[in-house]
């Protein structure tokens, strides 16, 4: 039995198990829902506990996120968690630190210098120089507008 | 309610994300930085805030919200200090979360072992 190309891949198509958007785009909300609600736990709790006025507030709570993600990761928990939640896990700030803790560990080996330390920026690093530059030409931008 | 909205406003953030990573193929480290630099522009545009006082910290611990923080750091820094505050204002709003990243990320790293595969 001879197969066409486009055959071929129509019946690939067929068979493969098709992994349903909707169920990993669920997941992601709920997961990366339930990250944010822990978040906004220490905010109530810095604000109305501790007293902290806004501006802390809006500083410490990434702080305490960065630490967890960070702390999860250590603990291989993260990224358990993030073979299932994809997105859910990525996009909060828990996942910055994700993204720093795990290459970090793993290439350790390689060093304290170019292992451990280079390797905490693989995907860090890249986020900080877009974020950071845009920021940088957006303050151009705006000292501009103001002198006009 | 606050814990309503924090919920289902973050939640939708990584939705968005989940549909571009299986729609576009796009790699984590390009959400990361697509969606840093879109919190930049929301923010610049005054459109991110409105979200942070309805979602709070569902707008704040998805990584647009640390655009936006560097956002407002930037024309903050402008404002009060002129032109050096074009490159100070941003990372100074930003210091707490860059610097926990690389203190805790550090320690972490330190402390624990790598899993075995």
């Amino acid at each position: 039995m001879k197969y066409k190309v486009t055959e071929y891949l129509d019946y690939v198509d067929k068979k493969s198990p098709n992994s349903p958007i909707w169920k990993d785009v669920l997941i992601a909300f709920v997961v990366g829902g339930a990250i944010c609600t822990v978040g906004q736990v220490f905010s109530e709790i810095y604000k109305n506990v501790l007293g902290l006025d806004e501006e802390s507030v809006k500083t410490a709570v990434p702080i305490t996120m960065v630490f967890l993600g960070a702390l999860f990761t250590g603990l291989n928990l993260y990224n358990k968690l993030a073979k299932h939640a994809g997105a859910g896990t990525l996009v909060p700030i828990t996942g910055f630190a994700n993204a720093i803790v795990s290459p970090a560990m793993e290439f350790k080996r390689e060093g304290w210098v170019l292992g451990l330390a280079a390797k905490m920026f693989t995907i860090a690093g890249p986020v900080l120089v877009y974020g950071i530059n845009s920021s940088i030409i957006l303050g151009l931008v705006f000292y501009l507008i103001q002198k006009l | 309610m606050q814990y309503f909205n924090a919920f289902w406003v973050g939640g939708v953030i990584c939705a968005i994300a989940q549909i571009l990573i299986d729609k576009t193929k796009m790699t984590p480290a390009r959400i990361l930085v697509s969606f840093v630099v879109a919190g930049v522009i929301l923010g610049m545009l005054g459109l991110y805030e409105p979200i942070v006082d309805y979602a709070g910290a569902g707008a704040t611990v998805p990584i647009i919200g640390f655009g936006n923080t560097l956002a407002k750091g930037v024309m903050k820094g402008v404002s009060e200090k002129g032109f050096i505050g074009i490159f100070t204002g941003g990372t100074a709003a930003a210091a707490g979360g860059i610097a926990a990243s690389i203190f805790f990320g550090f320690v972490m790293a330190i402390i624990f072992k790598p899993k075995q595969k």
